[in-house]
C-alpha cells in the first residue's frame, strides 16, 4: 500500500484535531491553526488527486482492523479528490477573506470557537466525500448539520438563533428520512458497506423481490438528502440563514455545504442502489421537475426580494435546482454536468458573498437601488463582483457558461427532457439577467456616492454617510447590527487580504471557463470508476 | 393477513411512532414539543432498528461462558447503530435545547410563529 493512500484520513483527522485544539487557543492563533489545518488539507488533496488521475484508478482503505463486510472503509477517487480540494478551497478562502466581518459579527471571546466551527465542517464534508460507509455518511450528515447550524447563530442576535431554529427543524425532518432508509436498506441487504449494498440490490432486482422497498428507500433516500440541500419546494429556509448570518459563512454555507448532501446523493445512485434500480424506480423524474421548478421559482423569487444578500441567497435556490436537473437528466453526461455546476455555483456564490460584504458596509443587507455609485468607491470587489455575475449568467468566458453548455448537450439524447430542460435553461438565464444585471447597472450606474473625487472631507462624508444610513434603516427596514463605531471600517490589510481571495477566485473561474478540457476530464473518467 | 400484522407487530408500532414524532416536529408551533416529536421520531427508528436484529431466543452479544459460537447470539451491529444513533441525538437535542433557551430569552414565548412574527418586527422596526 503506496503511503498516499493514508492521505484522505489524514486530511479529516487533520481539520477534526484542528477542530479540538482552536477549542483551548486564542482568537488569532486559532485563525492560524484552521488556516494551516485547511491549507494542508488543501495541498493533501491536491496531491491525492494528481496521483490518482496519474494512475487513472481509485482504491478503498480500510479503516481500523476489521476487513470489507464487517468494517469502515473510505473510498477515493478522482471525483472525491476534486471534491475534497473544492470544498477547502472555499473554506480557506472564506476564512481568509472574512476577517473584517469575523471581527465585527461575533463576540471576541467566541471568535476562536468560529475557527472550531469552520474546521468541524471542513472534516465533516470531507468524511461525506470520502465515506464509503452509509452508516457513517449518516453521522457525519448530522455533524454537518450540528456545524451549519453553528455556522448560522454564530453572531448570536436573536433573528440567527430564529433563522438557525428553522434550518435545523427542517435539516432534522430530513435526516430522519434519511435514517429511515438508511435501516430499511440494512434490513433489506443486510450490509452498511457501499459495494456489497450494491451487489446485494443488484441481486434483489434481478430476482424482482422487494420492488416496493426498494421505490420507498430510494425516494425517502432521496427526498431526505434534497430537504438537506434545499431543493424548491424545501427552501424556505434558504434566504434567512444565508443573508443573516457573518459573511464567511453565508460563503461556505451556499458555496460548499449544500453539496456535500448532494455530492452523497449521487454516490447513493452510482454506488448504493445503482444507477439502472435507480432509473427503475422513477425517483429521477422527481428530482428532474423539482430541479426545473427550483431553476424558475428560485430566480422569481430573487427578482421580487429586493435586498443584495436575499436576492443572491435566493438565485442559489435556482443554481440547486440547476444541479438537480443535470442529475434528474438520466444519464453519465448529466451527472458529470451536474458535479462541474457543483464545482463552478460554489466558486461563483462564495465570490458573489465575499464581494457583497465590501457593499453592505457592515450592515447586514442593502436594498439593490443603494448600490448605486459604489463600483467606482470598491473597484475590485465590483470586478469581482461582476465576474461572478456574469458567470452565473452564463456569460462566454465563464465557468458558468460551460456548466450551462454541459447541461444543456447531456439532455440531447433524453426525448422530452431535452425540451422541457433547454426552454427552463433558456427561461432561467433571462431571469438571472434581469437581476444580476440590475446590480451591476446600479454599482457602475452614478448619482449616489459622490465622495470618491473631494478626499479633504471623505472623514465627514463617511459619517454624514452612515447617519444617512442609519436613518435609511428606519426607513427601508434594513437591519444595522449594532457595532462600536471605531470597528466598523476594514483596515488596509483587511481590504487587500480580502481583495487578493477575490481575485484568485474569480481567476480560477476564469480559468476552468477558457479550459475546461481538464476538469471535464477528470470527471468523467471518475464518474467512470464510480460504480 | 392477521399473522402478518402480529409477526410484524414491531415494525408497525415504528412506523406509527414515527409519523407521530415526524408530525409533532413540523406542525407543533410550541418549540419544546417540536424537541419531543423529534425524540420520538428517533426513538421510532431505534425501535425498527433493534427489531432488525433482534432474533428471538438468543442472547446479549456479549461474550458469556466461554461459548464463541455466533449463533448463540443476536445480530450486533443493529445494536452498535443504535448507541451510535442515540449519541447523534442527544447532541442534537441539546443544541435545540440550547437555542430554545436563547429564543425564550429574548422574546419570552416558546411558540415558534409568535418568535417569528416579532423577528419580523425586529427587522421593521
Amino acid at each position: 500500500m503506496d503511503f498516499i493512500m493514508n492521505f484522505p484520513f489524514f486530511s479529516i483527522m487533520i481539520c477534526m484535531l484542528a477542530a479540538l485544539s482552536t477549542f483551548m487557543l486564542g482568537r488569532k492563533a486559532a485563525a492560524w491553526v484552521a488556516k494551516g489545518a485547511l491549507f494542508i488539507t488543501l495541498i493533501l488533496s491536491i496531491v491525492l488527486t494528481a496521483w490518482l488521475h496519474a494512475s487513472g484508478e481509485s482504491f478503498v482503505y480500510m479503516m481500523g482492523h476489521f476487513p470489507a463486510p464487517w468494517g469502515n472503509e473510505i473510498r477515493a477517487g478522482e471525483l472525491e479528490g476534486v471534491m475534497a480540494i473544492f470544498t477547502s478551497v472555499i473554506a480557506l478562502l472564506s476564512i481568509v477573506s472574512g476577517r473584517f466581518s469575523i471581527r465585527t459579527g461575533i463576540d471576541d471571546t467566541k471568535q476562536n470557537l468560529y475557527y472550531l466551527i469552520t474546521c468541524l465542517m471542513e472534516a465533516s464534508l470531507l468524511a461525506l466525500i470520502y465515506t464509503n460507509d452509509i452508516f457513517t455518511g449518516y453521522v457525519f450528515i448530522e455533524i454537518n448539520t450540528i456545524a451549519g447550524c453553528g455556522l448560522i447563530m454564530i453572531k448570536n442576535t436573536g433573528r440567527a438563533v430564529a433563522a438557525a431554529v428553522r434550518y435545523m427543524v427542517v435539516s432534522l425532518v430530513g435526516s430522519g428520512l434519511f435514517l429511515i432508509g438508511t435501516t430499511l436498506l440494512y434490513s433489506v441487504t443486510g450490509h452498511l458497506l457501499m459495494q456489497n449494498i450494491n451487489a446485494s440490490v443488484a441481486c434483489l432486482a434481478a430476482d424482482g423481490s422487494y420492488k416496493v422497498t426498494l421505490t420507498v428507500i430510494t425516494a425517502l433516500m432521496t427526498v431526505g438528502l434534497s430537504i438537506k440541500s434545499g431543493l424548491f419546494p424545501f427552501h424556505l429556509w434558504i434566504p434567512d440563514a444565508y443573508a443573516i448570518s457573518v459573511m464567511p459563512s453565508s460563503a461556505m454555507l451556499s458555496g460548499m455545504v449544500s453539496k456535500g448532501y448532494i455530492f452523497l446523493l449521487i454516490k447513493l445512485i452510482y454506488r448504493v442502489i445503482g444507477f439502472d434500480v435507480f432509473e427503475s424506480t422513477g425517483v429521477f423524474d422527481l428530482i428532474f421537475i423539482a430541479g426545473i421548478a427550483a431553476m424558475i421559482m428560485g430566480s422569481v423569487a430573487a427578482i421580487r426580494s429586493g435586498y443584495l444578500r436575499r436576492m443572491t441567497a435566493y438565485s442559489s435556490v435556482s443554481q440547486i435546482g440547476y444541479i438537480f436537473m443535470g442529475i434528474g437528466i438520466a444519464n453519465n453526461a448529466g451527472v458529470v454536468a451536474a458535479i462541474f455546476h457543483i464545482i463552478t455555483h460554489g466558486l461563483t456564490k462564495s465570490l458573489l458573498f465575499m464581494t457583497a460584504e465590501s457593499f453592505t458596509a457592515g450592515k447586514e443587507d442593502i436594498e439593490v437601488g443603494d448600490l448605486k455609485g459604489l463600483g467606482h468607491k470598491h473597484p475590485v470587489s465590483a470586478a469581482a463582483f461582476t465576474a461572478a455575475a456574469l458567470s452565473i449568467v452564463g456569460f462566454p468566458l465563464f465557468a458558468g457558461f460551460i456548466a450551462k453548455m454541459l447541461l444543456a448537450n447531456a439532455s440531447f439524447t433524453e426525448g422530452w427532457r431535452m425540451y422541457v430542460a433547454i426552454g427552463a435553461i433558456a427561461v432561467s438565464t433571462i431571469l438571472n439577467v434581469v437581476y444580476f444585471f440590475r446590480c451591476i447597472i446600479n454599482l457602475y450606474g452614478f448619482g449616489g456616492f459622490d465622495g470618491a473625487k473631494d478626499d479633504s472631507d471623505t472623514e465627514t462624508s463617511i459619517t454624514v454617510q452612515s447617519e444617512e444610513s442609519s436613518s435609511a434603516y428606519h426607513r427601508n427596514g434594513v437591519y444595522v447590527s449594532a457595532q462600536s463605531d471605531c470597528d466598523a471600517a476594514p483596515t488596509r490589510c483587511e481590504k487587500s487580504v480580502h481583495g487578493i481571495c477575490a481575485i484568485i477566485l474569480a481567476v480560477i473561474n476564469l480559468y476552468i471557463g477558457v479550459a475546461p478540457k481538464l476538469l471535464t476530464a477528470i470527471l468523467t473518467k471518475g464518474l467512470n470508476v464510480f460504480n | 393477513m392477521p399473522e402478518q400484522i402480529y409477526n410484524h407487530y414491531n415494525d408497525i408500532v415504528a412506523a406509527l411512532l414515527f409519523v407521530i414524532g415526524f408530525s409533532n416536529l413540523l406542525f407543533q408551533k410550541n418549540l419544546i414539543k417540536k424537541i419531543i416529536g423529534l425524540n420520538i421520531m428517533d426513538v421510532a427508528i431505534y425501535l425498527l432498528l433493534a427489531s432488525q436484529g433482534y432474533i428471538s431466543g438468543r442472547l446479549a452479544p456479549i461474550l458469556t461462558d466461554g461459548i464463541e459460537n455466533a449463533a448463540t447470539y443476536i445480530n450486533p451491529i443493529p445494536s452498535g447503530l443504535v448507541l451510535t444513533g442515540i449519541v447523534v441525538s442527544v447532541s442534537v437535542t441539546a443544541l435545540m435545547l440550547s437555542m430554545t433557551i436563547r429564543l425564550y430569552r429574548k422574546y419570552k414565548t416558546l411558540d415558534l410563529d409568535e418568535i417569528l412574527i416579532k423577528v419580523r418586527q425586529d427587522r421593521n422596526k
